[in-house]
């Protein structure tokens, strides 16, 4: 046991943890506008692809995860505009995006590189180098504590963005007249239009900003977790971040342990399969606690709901 | 004159994309200060009416004047720019949200112009509440405070964001006797104050305590415009659909025989431990009409759902002509001529993206008349759903309609033309009259008459005094999961003693009771 919780463990499950909190709480508040974004895992597959093929571009990480952003947003609008104006159904407008994440990116990566490289790739793995990596941060003073240092300092500027967020996205959605507006469009649309809410807009500013956070979610896993992009990386952790949604209970804080446990279990996979075991038996178990994670949240929040209602029932 | 009218809505025709005209050569005017009701069976107009007055339909022709100005309300937001602003039917509100963060929703205070003022909020909030009279709770969550509550929410919004001129869809409809006194009361208190109202609405009594004019409309059209204090109830009625409708339906003296169903002693706790049934025992007969009248809650709506197998009681019997009928699903109840009109009519009555005819038959299309080898046959079909539509004069193009786009007043003549027509013994009517107009209640009401003097049992249930008290011809009274009376005769009954019963003031004895038994 000792063997496996090491600092580089722990050190380990924010790394991981960092894409899927990034899709965590773009879930978080499509779920609260209303706008179910099941493409989040899509999104971030393209928004990784353009990411890291702008900063290969550029040579500049910066711009290439100012793309990545922007990528990610202009997906997230368009799917906007076939779901709210053309009305289309959203999961399915979901779906599509994530199937174009899967196999129209491999696609596009082959044409763009036969015209830019003279050579078809099928990542751009080759393309990104350690000078085109997000840069990391070493915490000043925090670094230098035993343990606790090699714990939280070191890591990727965006995980501590992605942990900032957090808090963020609380005040956005209960402290700021854009969240109020949010959460009423996401709960009683009618109620949003009848004293002049545009329910429209706030369903695109929704679905922005959840472009947005894919976008950060697909640069980190591109330009920095992976160092290129290539074929499905994103291994469903935009579903993942769904169920770590449903599991806070669409509350950032919440969603934000939600996610760590995910980060946990995946870190205890890989760290399981780095000592020896056959990693087609360690592959599952990030899956699997998703599956028992979700049944204890659904057992859980139907006790709380029992005792509210007999306390309810005792108050009349 | 014209001065004096806030609100002028001259030769208002709207004609919708399908062909459909709401209102034809509509004229409503509203004086200032006034209560002005506008009435008329469901389909007449009413909402549509209101709908271009708050900006959510534009009219196809006419003009609409606000203060002797011409508008062009293009939108709610435009409406609410002129003073106009409505208390809708279903509440728009958002649960989850506090009172406050309700009242501010789309003009929310900020500090420092990004944050939101949740104490300003709640101070706007508590300031109209007092200023108007309408104690509301500012920082309790709309989802749990009452629905009274939240009607005062409604009109507090409206008055926050500068109405003068306040529309109430149906307000009373979702309101207990009690609430809606309050709410006159307030009301009363608004006009006092300058605000015009006005007050839609169906039922006569309401109109006549609250209302100081009234414009009916019938089939799209204006049927003139009267002062409250200068008609009865009966015009009103005349005018709303045509004929005189006989409010009280006639009958003769019921004549009941062997008895149907058979309850003893049904006791429920539901799921938050709360005893909703306790020992309910009752007969209903061959050929009666039983009522059981109760303030709403008191577990009727449980009982009901014992009745036809949605529920299982914690203890006790149901026998229908003998049978125990206990655990049965509705099909099996159906199987032994059990019929029900649900109290809530688009969830368990119709599916409303059905046809007419698919509603109408939708109980017996195993049946071999309407079945030809393993296929439908569909003229027998045809015919027989053409027989009940023109039977039960449901309003309609065909009988390919869908069932959600009629007025509530059809959409139950089409359930009750299902559930009457199957050869029934014994019918539950769970308030088979609620939020429909005068012409479909009466005839309803006509039809359970007949079929109980045909020798059917019924058993209705209805939070309506007048219809219990009209058609049953005994009547159990129901509080707190209770029998609390009995009544064999209702002729003898008044409103006051009833009242009594429901509110649990007055209590018979248990052997008094015990004659619903008839043993």
């Amino acid at each position: 046991m000792v063997t496996i919780f090491t600092t580089d463990f722990f050190f380990s499950i924010f790394r991981i943890a960092t894409p899927i909190l990034f899709a965590t709480l773009a879930a978080v508040i499509g779920e609260k506008g209303g706008v179910s974004n099941i493409g989040l895992e899509g999104i971030m597959m393209i928004s990784a692809l353009f990411g890291s093929l702008t900063a290969y571009w550029t040579q500049s990480w910066f711009i290439g995860l100012l793309i990545a952003l922007i990528v990610g947003c202009g997906v997230a609008l368009l799917m906007g505009f076939f779901a709210f104006n053309l009305k289309t159904d959203i999961i399915l407008t979901g779906t599509a995006v994530n199937m174009i994440g899967s196999g129209g990116t491999l696609f596009l990566v082959k044409v763009i590189t036969q015209a830019t490289e003279g050579k078809s790739l099928a990542s751009t793995t080759s393309l990104i180098t350690k000078s085109l990596q997000i840069p990391s941060w070493n915490i000043p003073l925090i670094s230098s504590i035993p343990v606790l240092g090699k714990v939280i300092s070191g890591h990727s500027i965006l995980t501590y963005l992605a942990f900032l967020l957090v808090w963020l996205t609380w005040v956005l959605l209960y402290r700021t007249p854009l969240g109020l507006n949010i959460r009423s469009v996401g709960e009683n649309p009618n109620a949003a239009s009848s004293v002049g809410v545009s329910v429209l807009k706030i369903r695109y500013i929704t679905i922005a900003i959840t472009g947005v956070l894919a976008g950060f979610g697909g640069a980190y896993m591109s330009m920095y977790y992976a160092m290129g992009w290539s074929l499905d990386m994103v291994a469903g952790r935009g579903f993942i971040a769904l169920a770590a949604q449903a599991m806070g209970a669409g509350e950032p804080l919440g969603s934000m342990f939600a996610a760590l446990i995910f980060g946990f279990a995946q870190a205890l996979g890989i760290k399981i399969s780095a000592m020896g075991v056959d990693s087609n038996l360690v592959a599952p178990i990030p899956y699997i606690v998703t599956i028992i994670s979700l049944v204890i949240f659904a057992v859980v929040q139907r006790n709380n709901e029992k005792k509210r209602h007999s306390a309810e029932a005792l108050q009349k | 004159m014209s001065e004096e009218y806030v609100i002028q809505m001259n030769g208002i025709t709207k004609v919708y994309p399908n062909g459909v005209v709401a209102n034809q050569d509509v004229e409503f005017n509203v004086r200032k200060g006034e209560i002005h009701a506008l009435m008329g069976e469901n389909g007449a107009g009413k909402s549509t009416l209101m709908k271009m007055l708050f900006g959510l339909e534009q009219p196809t022709s006419g003009e609409i004047k606000v203060n002797g100005e011409v508008v062009n309300l293009s939108s709610p937001t435009v409406a609410i720019s002129k003073g106009i602003g409505m208390v809708h039917q279903h509440f728009m509100l958002v649960p989850s949200l506090t009172v406050a963060e309700n009242m501010v929703l789309g003009m929310v205070p900020t500090t420092s112009g990004f944050l939101i003022d949740g104490k300003k909020a709640v101070e706007i909030t508590e300031e109209y509440s007092k200023k108007f009279n309408l104690p509301v709770d500012a920082n309790a969550r709309v989802a749990d405070i009452p629905v009274g509550m939240k009607q005062k929410v409604e009109i507090l919004k409206a008055l926050v964001r500068g109405a003068k001129i306040l529309i109430l869809d149906e307000p009373t409809a979702v309101l207990t006797t009690q609430e809606t006194t309050e709410l006159f009361h307030e009301l009363k208190n608004l006009k006092n104050q300058g605000y015009t109202l006005i007050f839609i609405s169906h039922k006569l009594n309401e109109i006549m305590e609250i209302t100081d004019r009234m414009t009916i409309l019938r089939g799209g059209r204006s049927m003139g415009v009267y002062n409250t204090s200068e008609v009865d109830e009966e015009k009103i009625s005349r005018l709303m659909v045509g004929r005189d409708v006989v409010l009280t339906v006639e009958k003769e003296k019921a004549a009941p025989s062997d008895t149907v169903l058979k309850v003893r002693d049904l006791e429920y706790v539901n799921e938050w431990g709360k005893k909703m049934l306790n020992k309910v025992s009752f007969n209903v007969r061959k050929g009666e009409i039983l009522g059981i009248a109760g303030v709403e809650g008191n577990g009727q709506k449980e009982l009901v759902d014992m009745l036809f197998g949605f529920n299982t009681p914690n203890a006790g019997t149901i026998e229908v002509n003998g049978e125990q009928t206990l655990g049965m699903n509705q099909h099996q109840l159906r199987e032994r001529h059990v019929s029900l009109v649900p109290e809530d009519r688009m969830l368990y009555g119709i599916a409303a993206d059905g046809s007419i005819e698919e509603n109408i038959l939708s109980d017996r299309c195993a049946d071999p008349r309407f079945n030809k080898g393993i296929l439908f046959d569909m003229n027998a079909i045809h015919e027989e759903s053409d027989r009940l539509i023109k039977d039960y004069t449901v309003l309609c193009k065909s009988r390919d309609q869908k069932v959600g786009m009629l007025s509530g007043g059809n959409i139950q003549k089409v359930v009750v033309a299902r559930e009457f027509s199957n050869s029934p013994q014994l019918i539950i009517a769970d308030q088979p009259t609620r939020g429909i107009d005068v012409g479909a209640t009466e005839f309803i009401r006509k039809k359970l008459v007949e079929l109980s003097r045909s020798g059917i049992a019924v058993l209705l249930v209805s939070a309506d005094l007048n219809e219990v008290m009209e058609l049953s011809d005994s009547l159990i009274i129901m509080c707190g999961g209770e029998i609390s009376a009995y009544f064999e005769d209702t002729s003898e009954l008044s409103d006051e003693m009833m009242g009594r019963y429901m509110l649990g003031i007055a209590h018979q004895t248990p052997e008094e009771i015990r004659r619903v038994c008839h043993e």
